[in-house]
């Protein structure tokens, strides 16, 4: 969606050189997200902290996320490395700081570990390397940032403080007991086994002083599991990225549930886009959520709906406050929307064949692309973040969008993810990752899946071009009279406002 | 009734979007809510410490994205209170009679703040004073607990003496307390004013006093920050937000397209190239750009074709941003206004009553504009030189956010294709200079109507 370009203007103004132009400004535009654009240099976030504070929970989320924005991230974990190197874990005394021999293994598999960073940002194209691991003391921090210096890389650090002992219990027995270092042991034994291990750092730990030696480093002190944060000099566009995710994630248990609307009369017909409203099996499948929602029993569950008639219908039906997000709305599919994918086949041969060669990056002529679709929902995944329990009822290309982001799956597999109608997906967070049960609610519903064609597409002789936004998005004839979703504003509510008002705006929100 | 009627035959469905449309006045159409309990802000910290600055500046950024706010600063009340500022001697600490106006000046400001966030549909009051003592703050908070309002404090913490002076020259020399004092003289007072305060100053305390309050430390301008204890959704765009602006000098360019083919036949929306005049245009922009002599121009376009190809002409790198789209008419896109009247007749009047939250069917309107280039301003924070190549529509709400016009206002504002407006901040706000580049254009501008009474 972005792009600069070097060409030099002709000054010659004819017609088929501003064509030649503009296909010109086609080919060289970059094909990745905004902000992976706006990512300059190659970054190097650098966790801090004692055993079991959370660094490796908030490398993975972090970089679950970035990548889900479409800035390219890896963690490196010293963790593995130094089980690599050790291949079988006898005790805590390996971490003793007077223990020089595994002192210099742990170093070395430092250096490793830098050096593959290295290889993944020059190779592998990669634009952020997270390093998971203590980095307790100054002087392996001032060697990560020479080895940052010598490579022109920036440095952002991430420091977790946690003194609150229940926390750090609840962490131990939530990860560590399942950690390769502690295969067949009992409880008791991996709790003492690895609290022992944490004092042998705490002997070396300097924390990251922002009045003094660090005043320069750029950083985050997350305290107390997000209960405060120090944020020193943050010095660019990702960085700033960086600390209000970290600001906006929490650990309280919660679940998150997703589904599509019912099914509506396109999905019957087979049409694609539009604002069609719930069929008979639809409206089935709304009063079954109805009773899946009331009897999972979660407290103070929030409900989002798009603003498309078919997400509000759904939520109409069970009878609880909802709100309508805009950004929930379905991928536009440009001058395709409202047909059946075998008209657009005829219609549109060139753009259907386009798309299933390259079905994340493809835009719709007047539409969107899923790589679109993300951009916009980075707001939903933000407040999906802040919030508690949420039941989200959107569309197939939004939910394969947040499914993708809970889920961690790539940009190739997006847009393939299965999410049928009349199916809701149970998340649960659970130690790095999610947790997910698929609840079919038993209502027949039509198969709206597209599987990726595994015929031999033809190469066009060209690279694909990712056509922008550059086509007059049509208008339907609007023979039904949509309602019009009209837009309240932040105006003080007035709950009896519309009833006292009979002149109320037409097609007052549904 | 009527409403309904339009809606659907179907009768159901009538009764659903009826019953809805009782529910939906419950809920914030456009997103979640982004707070439940009215907000106190309270500022924190020395004189010229940046407070003010703060104030206006946040309070301008959350009015822009529909979370109605204002200020309350407590040094108005005190020059309503104090008719004449004699000298600093009113704020030393040992004198009682001044201390006792100024603590009635913070009461009062504190019954404004009630009756603005109470009565009238205010959401977040930004209490803007020194606040230094425990025993203010103290107040505050009991006084927010009785109302029920969440509290916020942002403290701005500042001790480089540079940046204090510049603080005074720029605001402080200038305010109605100096007028008849000339510049040496009200630097020297007001330094004094400052040392009244800092014998009691108690900067908050997040690690023991203060740690169950919600507060974001700013530090020395921007370099470093101290959150604790964000609550809610408000509070943490609040923080993002203070996190991004900085105070370096800059300067954004906004101007739209040239003009295009489109434009010359009064067509709204679509995708056009630009006219004759147009690329005249583009050239023209070219020339005042470079006799700006900027270092480091950013230059933004939307995804249109008119925006690019007048950035084309400057030979310089720009990025494209989809979010600079122009307004989506909808089921008008590429028709007149005349065609719009002709065919779309109730559209068209139901667009002049309320310009800023009408959306065109299937398309948008002001207030989605808004929400979609909110990280486009945020980013426009973030950055030096800019000029932004745009269009009609999304540069009134650009300008609306930098000149705090309202969202009664915004939809009217004057943004004539070829010309460009040079936006400098300055003090507590900015300045803007409208540079015409002399090359002919259409008038794509329509005014406000008078309202009609026939409603339908």
């Amino acid at each position: 969606m972005s792009g600069h370009t070097a060409l030099v203007p002709e000054q010659n103004n004819n017609n088929s050189n501003q064509e030649n132009k503009t296909s010109n400004m086609r080919v060289s535009e970059k094909k990745c997200s905004w902000a992976s654009y706006m990512t300059n240099s190659p970054t190097l976030i650098v966790m801090i902290g004692l055993p079991a504070r959370g660094k490796t929970y908030m490398a993975k989320k972090l970089t679950r996320y970035l990548n889900w924005i479409g800035v390219p991230t890896k963690v490196f974990n010293l963790g593995v490395y130094r089980r690599e190197a050790v291949q079988s874990y006898k005790s805590y005394d390996f971490f003793r700081h007077d223990n020089k021999e595994a002192m210099k293994i742990r170093k070395q598999c430092a250096l490793v570990a830098l050096e593959d960073v290295k290889a993944y940002v020059t190779e592998e194209c990669g634009q952020i390397a997270v390093f998971d691991a203590t980095n307790t003391t100054r002087e392996r921090r001032d060697l990560i940032l020479n080895f940052a210096k010598e490579n022109a890389y920036k440095v952002f650090f991430v420091e977790s403080v946690c003194d609150d002992p229940e926390v750090i219990a609840a962490n131990i027995l939530e990860v560590k007991a399942s950690s390769p270092d502690y295969p067949e042991r009992n409880r008791e034994y991996v709790m003492d086994d690895f609290l022992k291990r944490i004092e042998c750092y705490k002997v070396t730990y300097q924390p990251l002083d922002p009045d003094n030696y660090d005043q320069d480093l750029s950083f985050i002190k997350v305290i107390n599991v997000g209960q405060r944060f120090l944020v020193n000099r943050v010095r660019d566009y990702i960085q700033s990225k960086i600390v209000y995710y970290l600001m906006n994630i929490h650990v309280q248990p919660r679940t998150i549930y997703l589904c599509r609307h019912g099914e509506s009369d396109f999905n019957l017909a087979g049409k694609i886009g539009g604002d069609s409203g719930l069929s008979p099996r639809g409206k089935q499948f709304a009063q079954a959520l109805k009773k899946f929602i009331a009897e999972q029993e979660i407290v103070d569950l929030k409900v989002w709906t798009s603003q498309l008639k078919r997400t509000i219908q759904t939520a109409e039906f069970l009878g609880v406050p909802y709100e309508q997000w805009k950004i929930l709305n379905e991928l536009d599919a440009g001058v395709c929307e409202e047909m059946t994918y075998e008209e657009i086949e005829t219609q549109y041969p060139d753009e259907f064949a386009l798309r299933d060669q390259e079905k994340y990056l493809y835009r719709y002529p007047g539409g969107e692309s899923y790589q679109d679709l993300v951009q916009r929902l980075e707001a939903v995944i933000m407040e999906l973040e802040r919030q508690g329990s949420v039941l989200v009822i959107s569309h197939q290309a939004v939910m394969r969008c947040l499914l993708a982001y809970f889920l961690d799956k790539s940009a190739d597999e997006l847009p393939y993810l299965k999410c049928p109608l009349h199916t809701i997906f149970k998340l649960t967070p659970v130690a790095y990752g999610c947790k997910v049960e698929t609840i079919t609610l038993n209502v027949e519903a039509v198969n709206t899946h597209r599987d990726k064609p595994s015929n031999n597409l033809p190469k066009s002789q060209t690279p694909v071009r990712m056509r922008r936004n550059s086509f007059t998005p049509l208008a339907s004839s609007d023979t039904i009279k949509r309602t019009r979703n009209y837009s309240v504003g932040s105006r003080p509510l007035n709950p009896l406002g519309s009833l006292l008002f009979p002149e109320a705006r037409d097609g007052a929100d549904q | 009734v009527a409403a309904a009627e339009s809606i659907s035959q179907e009768p159901v469905l009538q009764g659903i979007i009826m019953a809805a449309c009782v529910f939906s006045l419950f809920i914030v159409a456009c997103g979640p809510q982004l707070t439940n309990s009215p907000t106190v802000i309270v500022m924190v910290g020395l004189p010229a410490r940046g407070k003010t600055y703060i104030s206006k500046k946040l309070t301008r950024y959350l009015n822009w994205i529909g979370v109605p706010t204002k200020v309350f600063n407590v040094g108005e009340y005190r020059r309503e209170a104090v008719k004449h500022y004699s000298s600093y001697d009113f704020f030393r600490p040992d004198n009682e009679e001044g201390m006792n106006v100024r603590k009635q000046c913070a009461l009062a400001a504190l019954r404004d703040v009630k009756l603005y966030l109470s009565e009238e549909g205010g959401q977040i009051a930004v209490f803007d004073a020194t606040n230094t003592t425990r025993e203010r703050r103290g107040m505050v908070l009991n006084f927010a607990k009785e109302n029920g309002f969440k509290v916020f404090f942002i403290e701005s913490v500042c001790n480089d003496p540079s940046v204090v002076a510049t603080n005074v020259m720029e605001v402080k020399l200038s305010s109605p307390d100096y007028r008849d004092c000339n510049s040496t003289d009200a630097m020297e007072d007001f330094m004094k004013r400052i040392n009244c305060y800092q014998a009691s100053y108690q900067p908050l305390d997040p690690d023991n006093y203060d740690r169950d309050v919600s507060l974001i430390k700013v530090i020395d301008v921007g370099r470093r920050f101290l959150v604790n204890r964000v609550q809610d959704h408000i509070q943490s765009r609040i923080v993002y937000y203070l996190m991004n602006i900085h105070v370096q000098p800059r300067t954004i360019y906004l101007c739209r397209h040239g003009e295009s083919e489109f434009n010359l036949k009064g067509k709204i929306g679509g995708d056009s190239g630009l006219s004759n005049r147009g690329k005249k245009f583009a050239i023209a922009l070219n020339k005042f750009v470079e006799e700006q002599n900027l270092k480091d121009l950013k230059i933004w376009t939307s995804q249109l074709k008119r925006t690019i190809q007048t950035a084309e002409a400057l030979k310089l790198p720009y990025e494209q941003w989809k979010a600079l789209n122009e307004i989506d008419a909808g089921v008008c896109e590429e028709m007149t206004y005349e065609e719009i009247k002709e065919k779309h007749p109730e559209e068209f009047a139901l667009r002049d009553q309320d310009k800023y939250y009408y959306r065109y069917p299937s398309g948008e309107s002001y207030q989605d504009l808004v929400q979609r280039l909110e990280p486009v301003i945020m980013e426009l924070e973030r950055q030096e030189n800019v000029l932004v190549i745009c269009h009609q529509a999304v540069m009134r709400c650009l300008l609306a956010y930098f000149l705090d016009k309202s969202a009664a206002e915004m939809p009217y504002l004057k943004c004539p294709l070829h010309t460009v407006l040079k936006l400098t901040p300055v003090a507590y706000g900015c300045r803007v200079e409208s540079i015409c580049l002399n090359v002919e254009a259409v008038n794509t501008h329509r005014d406000q109507t008078e309202v009609s009474c026939a409603l339908l």
